[in-house]
């Protein structure tokens, strides 16, 4: 990792360079990608969802040290907030809550207009985004609140407890109000529309967008608003970990008697993290919502927290670009391998011995119990800790950054 | 010297289970003054840093701090309120540089939050840079101002010392508690520190000191509050304390 | 009040499970200060190790008496989850009992993952039936019923926490346990080879899973690779709610959970005026466990937990 190095404050050019040489890639990829197929393309959509999932997580395991294991409630609440307002479920919650208390209904219907009747609330991208990060923040803060005088273990149990809760609800809230529509879920969900044009592209025209006069598949389309969105979350929790804000979480996770000690509101602190880490997966579980085009109660099981959380494991909790990595390697791999590993196996053994879902399994668990023992700071960890307690090479280090 | 009392305590009771760990004790101190806390270990020294700091709960006691009631219910307001402490055992954020450390400190003197953190607007930026020069300040002024960008964990013991007090000062306190802050050095380093503490006394500052060298303490303190098993049993002048008869009898036999 | 009995009676019977299951978590958190997070799979191993031996039993000696059968299939289980137990106490926690608390719950985790993975590969994916060997006429208990299987549960359930109550109170492994549990470092100076107290309090709470996992599969009639992680998670709510560390509380507590869920599963619906339904049911342990750590994070019957100052 030497040539590639992410440090503006100590190595400004070689920084930048690296940034932009890793944009250039990245822009290029989809175009190069689609001469093989959609697939690789929509792998790398999901994958980058999860990274943004993974980010956000960062906020909470590894700034603030707070382990939760029901993160993924906050990309299921994104996910039904969109399924909710952006499809026709809004029609069916409508008419359950006629039927079960007509006056109520009829006055939401009121309210909302008769055309929501037929076809449900139908947000663009601009509402549901802020709508999403918003709600899930708050939902953050809701649940973590009980959780603010607990240790460790029990955190993380309690969390996961709240993750369970929350699946439960969604697989459930189906009668007497429909909510979620239960384990069938909810499809039909809108495309992200931004500026009139549809990422699915136009009906009839075989998914394919055009931008500027540029045609491109429906899953570049989406490549790149999702590209952005990770890029935004990675400069927003880069600031945030740079910051009075960012200090205090990593105080807290240090040493909280001497956090609280120095002033710092722990409660309050410890709750902005919740809030702040389940915005970004709220706006995750939107995106995802809107590219699937259906939610349900499946994608959000407390296997998907898990996985979220050896991302930011097996990269280097609290490191940004370490947990890049990890969601890159754990979102993206499962998925290559699937269309590598079959194939090869189905060649060399003249049948599938360990299918791809296996292999996946396999190393998240793999990829958990290595890390910690072996490198418990990651694939990718910061590098200031890696500072030598002998002195001589100490004071080269600092004769280097000074300069 | 100000004759102003800046931290007047009394009647503290704690019971811990069984256990009555401080009762009825109490503490004055004025302006500008550095008074020693000493007595024999398991005397409930600490356990009234703690109750004055707002890490225990008392079950009674009166507290004043610049003439006004403060209530000792949870650390970050007591530190918002003026009194900053340092541990027995140091307590720093290990994984962070000597610098961060002491910017941590500021926290509590500062205000921006998330919009400030994610928006680097001008006075976001500002009160950014003042926490910097600040905080380097004040490692200058413990004398580890070469360390800045050390992982504190791999500082030496006493350089480790020195930032736990600078981080302290960098709450802009008004009084100033330390537990223990001699606690392993050498005559060295104890010396290094009793300049230190003389150098916190002419800022202006006041600073209450728990210690068990009592050789430091003497020349040190402008008064000497003894504890033993919870009670208070003699507070005086350090010259008062030396030759009472009851200081005597509870370290069987004096200074170390 | 029929209703009421037989709810009454299926939560002492899903109890007695937890309560087998409780015990493991409870024990280590007694002398480790950690939650073994992988312990619901080790259920979950129990029962599929059982469901081979009954498999292999029912090809060769189908004959043989249902009771003798299940005792096999236990005895059978029960060395193979201790040696799972003990190599997961070997590999997650024995290097990492000095490392930051994070490390070894994460560990467990990536083990679960591992054990779960290891039996889909093994047994497959979907649910297997577990045979049927005892007489399936129900035994009535004013107006409720309850199948020799669940009966079997309760004696051997009631069996296993009579011994495991001698064994600490009367033997001297037992006193040496309890010696860790309160204080590692001074139990050492005596003379107590804490490892390997250790390690049998792993292989001890091996064996309970072992006997509530091929009882689970006995009385649901089927199982599957996941079995373990739900119960696994409530057995540990029910060691909370009775105290953690304390071997009783985790009887008590297992027995008590079992009966809030039998018993809110059943009236959830009155209660709640139909808005919420049975489905619910899987939210009780978890509400309990927030009740309980909020209010009263002792437990029934008050925490045991070490001094590790």
């Amino acid at each position: 990792m030497a040539l590639l190095t992410f440090d503006t404050r100590h190595k400004p050019r070689q920084a930048y360079i690296s940034m932009a040489a890793l944009l250039l890639l990245l822009l290029i990829f989809p175009f190069v990608a689609s001469q093989f197929g959609n697939s690789w393309v929509r792998i790398i959509d999901i994958a980058l969802l999860y990274i943004m999932l993974a980010l956000g997580l960062n906020i909470v395991v590894g700034f603030a040290g707070l382990l939760d294991l029901g993160y993924i409630a906050f990309f299921a609440v994104g996910a039904y907030l969109v399924g909710l307002f952006s499809s026709p479920q809004f029609a069916a919650l409508l008419e359950s809550v006629i039927y079960y208390s007509p006056a109520i209904g009829e006055a939401l219907v009121t309210v909302f207009g008769p055309e929501i009747q037929q076809n449900g609330i139908h947000l663009s991208v601009w509402a549901i985004v802020p709508l999403a990060a918003v709600f899930a923040g708050l939902c953050g803060a809701l649940l973590g609140a009980p959780t603010l005088k607990l240790r460790g273990d029990y955190l993380a149990i309690v969390t996961l407890g709240f993750g369970e809760i929350i699946r439960i609800f969604m697989n459930n809230l189906n009668d007497p109000i429909n909510f979620t529509n239960g384990p069938q879920g909810i499809n039909m969900i809108d495309p992200i529309r931004v500026f009139g044009v549809s990422l699915a592209g136009e009906p009839g025209s075989n998914a394919t967008v055009m931008i500027g006069g540029v045609a491109m598949p429906s899953v570049n389309a989406y490549y790149f608003l999702f590209l952005f969105l990770v890029i935004a979350t990675i400069f927003i929790t880069s600031r945030l970990q740079h910051s009075r804000l960012g200090r205090a979480w990593v105080a807290i996770r240090e040493d909280e008697i001497a956090a609280k000690a120095m002033g710092i509101n722990t409660r309050n602190v410890k709750l902005l993290a919740f809030a702040m880490g389940a915005s970004f997966g709220g706006v995750a579980g939107a995106m995802f919502g809107a590219f699937q085009g259906f939610v349900s109660p499946e994608s959000f099981s407390l296997t998907e927290s898990i996985a979220v959380l050896a991302m930011v494991v097996l990269g280097g909790i609290g490191h940004i670009p370490g947990v890049v990595l990890g969601g890159v390697l754990l979102a993206a791999l499962p998925e290559v391998l699937r269309h590598v590993v079959d194939p090869a196996q189905q060649a060399l053994f003249g049948r599938v011995i360990i299918e791809a879902e296996v292999l996946r399994q396999l190393l998240y668990g793999l990829a958990l119990v290595l890390i910690m023992l072996v490198r418990p700071s990651g694939l990718w960890p910061s590098p200031n800790k890696e500072e030598r307690p002998n002195a001589a090479l100490a004071r080269e280090e600092e004769e280097a950054s000074t300069a | 010297m100000s004759e102003q009392v800046l931290l007047n305590i009394s009647g503290v009771n704690k019971r811990f289970g069984g256990l009555q760990a401080l009762t009825d004790v109490g503490i004055r101190i004025l302006q500008g003054q550095i008074v020693g806390l000493i007595g024999p270990n398991g005397a409930g020294k600490t356990t009234f840093f703690n109750v004055i700091t707002g890490l225990y709960q008392p079950d009674s006691g009166s507290f004043e701090l610049a003439g006004k009631p403060y209530s000792p219910s949870a650390p970050h307001a007591v530190a918002k309120a003026g009194i900053a402490r340092t541990f027995q055992n140091i307590r720093l954020f290990g994984e962070m540089s000597a610098l961060e450390n002491v910017m941590v400190g500021r926290h509590v003197r500062t205000r921006q939050g998330v919009l400030g953190a994610i928006l680097r607007h001008k006075a976001a930026r500002e009160e950014e840079a003042a926490i910097r020069v600040r905080a380097q300040e004040l490692l200058d002024f413990v004398g580890i101002g070469q360390f800045a960008n050390r992982t504190a964990k791999f500082l030496s013991y006493g350089d480790q010392r020195r930032l736990e007090i600078a981080r302290a000062l960098a709450t802009d306190p008004q009084l100033l508690a330390l537990d223990e802050p001699a606690a392993g050095m050498n005559a060295t380093e104890k010396l290094a520190l009793r300049e230190l503490l003389v150098k916190i006394k002419a800022q202006g500052k006041t600073v209450l000191l728990i210690e068990h060298d009592v050789k430091l303490m003497m020349g040190l303190c402008d008064r000497i509050t003894v504890l033993e098993y919870g009670k208070q049993i003699a507070e005086g002048l350090p010259s008062e304390i030396q030759k009472n008869q009851a200081v005597i009898d509870a370290y069987l036999g004096g200074a170390h | 009040m029929e209703t009421f009995i037989q709810q009454l009676l299926n939560g002492l019977v899903l109890g007695s499970m937890y309560a087998l299951v409780a015990l493991g978590y409870t024990m280590v958190y007694g002398v480790l200060n950690l939650i073994n997070f992988a312990h619901g799979d080790v259920l979950m191993i129990g029962a599929m190790i059982g469901l081979s031996i009954l498999q292999l039993l029912g090809a060769h000696v189908p004959d043989l008496n249902g009771g003798v059968q299940l005792a096999i299939a236990i005895l059978g289980a029960i060395p193979v989850t201790m040696a799972v137990n003990i190599l997961i106490e070997r590999i997650a926690y024995r290097r990492l009992r000095n490392a930051p608390r994070l490390a070894p719950l994460i560990t467990a985790i990536g083990i679960s993952i591992l054990l779960q993975t290891f039996a889909m590969m093994i047994w497959g994916r979907s649910p297997i039936p577990f045979p049927q060997l005892l007489s399936s006429e129900p035994i009535m208990i004013g107006g409720a019923m309850i199948s020799q299987t669940q009966v079997l549960l309760l004696v051997l359930a009631a069996v296993a926490m009579v011994a495991l109550a001698l064994l600490v109170e009367k033997t001297k492994m037992g006193r040496a346990m309890r010696a860790v549990a309160e204080n590692p470092r001074v139990a050492g100076l005596m003379g107590v080879d804490t490892n390997r107290v250790i390690v049998a309090t792993f292989a001890i709470g091996a064996a309970l899973a072992a006997v509530a996992g091929v009882m689970w599969g006995a009385n649901y009639a089927s199982i599957t690779f996941t079995m373990g992680v739900l119960p696994g998670l409530k057995a540990f709510c029910a060691a909370v709610l009775g105290g953690i560390g304390n071997i009783y509380g985790a009887m008590i507590g297992g027995l008590v959970l079992g009966i809030i869920e039998a018993l809110g599963a059943g009236y959830i619906g009155d209660l709640t005026g139909g808005f919420l339904g049975s489905h619910y049911q899987d939210i009780f342990a978890f509400v309990v466990l927030i009740l309980v750590l909020t209010l009263r994070p002792s437990g029934i019957m008050g925490e045991r937990v070490a001094d590790r100052a």
